[in-house]
């Protein structure tokens, strides 16, 4: 097998004063599916972000297919388009219709026909149980709904690696299911994922490797039972036992 | 299907619409009451008879519609080449101070400057410089008509308010909607275009029928410049005869030109509002 779809290489991201990240290293396989847990704040957005193009990282390096993307000469536009990414609250366009947004990218940035696309999201849509959604606005439909519109849209492209950004969070428990099983046919299918996530339940069924954020960098990573059953740092415990404490695992 | 309504329902349904009778009724004899008062005062005034006659004269009015309806022709025209300039204009001038980077700075630099100087001068004294200081020029080509000069004057004006309606707008729509659209592929031009300005300007378009209602009656001070349009006639007018009703028609027509604009302008806020379904209590 060739090297890692997406590398991350000590990388160092702060807003201001707030150093974020402080030197993160992560290395995702093809068809690997890597959750990246940590309290709030330890910076699996911000390193989701900084994956995506969507920040410029202060130091380090993020390789996509061993491209190095944080080079300031290469097009951030050409590499974006590799990658899919699902947010928190969704951000479906809501002036555009379900079936628009998710054609929107494949026919606007990259040009393929119109009937193929439409042909492809129809299919995607029956995927999640939403082709009677199609003509639908976003604001018409659940948030479960919305966020599995989210999911097609980046599978629209036909994405190297996705990256999802807690995207349960904003979801009412009984939603979450829905969207949860969603990614897990996707990551059956064999997609590469890198998942920021609080449900260290389904991180334990999903994920192939848990990495721990903390203080901005990866404490600790390794097979979920390992990292989330019996791991080797002080801090990845304290961090469980709240999940624990709180319900959640 | 809604459930036959209760006792209870009906009777508090019953309860409104009384109210809403008697509030109704209310309003309007209080409104004819302070109408009346307002005519007796008025009319009863010792100048009443000579302002009627120098100001709302029947005939006069009637002599000088036709002249006073030719020279509205013209600032509609004003109002119509201006409108669409102004919204062109205006545009691009907010994407310029939208623009984001160090290679942009200049540009960004003389949007802004261009928007903090045409706000704080008075319309009436960019008219001057514009209509008396460009044909000044003498240069080639340099339109003298006060048609023309007026309308440059009143584009490069309002293009100023404009601007700056159209950057609240795209600043309105929250960045996460950039996000997810770059993260697409999309580039900053397509973002724009299809993500961003489409939002925009549902949010913006009852300001800018605002701003249009404003230029509607703006347009009479190309006058200033020479241009014989409704006001420079109907001053001829009055000139002629010494008989100031020439300006209350007017005045009038102005009126008439701006309230199909105020109409529309109220349906397009009713529906923003009823879009975002905001309760009937509040």
């Amino acid at each position: 097998m060739s090297g890692p779809v997406l590398e991350v290489r000590s990388v160092v991201k702060a807003f201001g004063d707030n150093v974020v990240l402080r030197g993160v290293d992560l290395s995702v396989a093809e068809h690997q599916v890597v959750a990246l847990i940590g309290g709030s704040g330890s910076g699996k957005s911000t390193l989701l972000r900084c994956a995506s193009l969507l920040e410029t990282v202060d130091d380090g390096q993020v390789l996509l297919d061993g491209e190095d993307v944080t080079d300031p000469r290469i097009d951030a536009d050409q590499v974006r388009r590799r990658m899919g990414v699902v947010f928190q609250a969704y951000n479906l366009f809501p002036h555009l219709s379900v079936l628009d947004n998710v054609t929107l990218a494949p026919t606007v940035v990259h040009g393929r026909p119109k009937a193929e696309v439409l042909e492809e999201a129809h299919t995607l849509l029956a995927r999640i149980g939403l082709s009677d959604k199609a003509g639908e606005y976003p604001d018409r439909l659940s948030g479960g709904q919305q966020q599995r519109v989210a999911i097609v849209r980046a599978l629209a492209v036909h994405p190297r690696v996705l990256l999802l950004d807690e995207i349960t969070s904003a979801l009412d428990p009984e939603l979450v299911g829905e969207v949860l099983s969603v990614v897990r046919e996707v990551a059956a299918q064999g997609m590469t994922i890198v998942m920021a996530t609080h449900e260290m339940g389904f991180a334990r069924q999903v994920a192939d490797t848990v990495a721990f954020l903390d203080g901005g960098v990866v404490l600790e990573s390794g097979p979920p039972q390992q990292v989330l059953g019996d791991p080797v740092e002080a801090r990845t415990r304290q961090f469980l036992s709240r999940v624990i404490d709180a319900g959640r695992l | 299907m809604l459930p036959e309504p209760s006792a209870l329902e009906l009777s508090r349904r019953a309860w409104r619409r009384r109210r809403a009778r008697r509030s109704t009724l209310v309003a309007l004899a209080s409104t004819l009451l302070f109408a009346v008062v307002a005519y007796l005062v008025v009319t009863s005034a010792p100048g009443w008879p000579r302002v009627q006659a120098t100001f709302f004269s029947p005939s006069v009015a009637w002599e000088s519609l036709p002249e006073i309806l030719s020279g509205l022709w013209l600032n509609l025209q004003v109002l119509l080449v201006g409108g669409v300039s102004v919204l062109a204009v205006g545009l691009l001038v907010a994407l310029t101070r939208t623009l984001r980077g160090a290679a942009f700075a200049p540009l960004r630099l003389l949007a802004t400057g261009y928007v903090d100087l045409f706000r704080g001068i008075p319309l009436i004294i960019v008219l001057y410089l514009v209509g008396f200081g460009f044909p000044a020029l003498g240069l080639q080509g340099m339109p003298t008509s006060p048609f023309v000069l007026g309308t440059i004057a009143i584009v490069l004006t309002y293009s100023a308010y404009v601007a700056e309606v159209f950057r609240a707008g795209i600043e309105s729509v929250h960045p996460s909607q950039r996000a997810a659209a770059r993260s697409l592929g999309l580039t900053h031009r397509q973002t724009m275009r299809i993500v961003v300005l489409p939002q925009a300007l549902r949010t913006v378009t009852p300001a800018l029928l605002n701003d249009f209602v404003a230029l509607q009656k703006d347009v009479g001070l190309i006058s200033v410049l020479g241009a014989i349009d409704a006001v420079r006639s109907a001053q001829i007018l009055v000139g002629q005869s010494f008989n100031f009703t020439p300006y209350v028609v007017a005045g009038l027509l102005f009126v008439l030109l701006a309230i199909p604009s105020a109409r529309i302008a109220d349906a397009v806020s009713a529906r923003a509002r009823r879009r975002q379904q905001s309760g009937s209590l509040l």
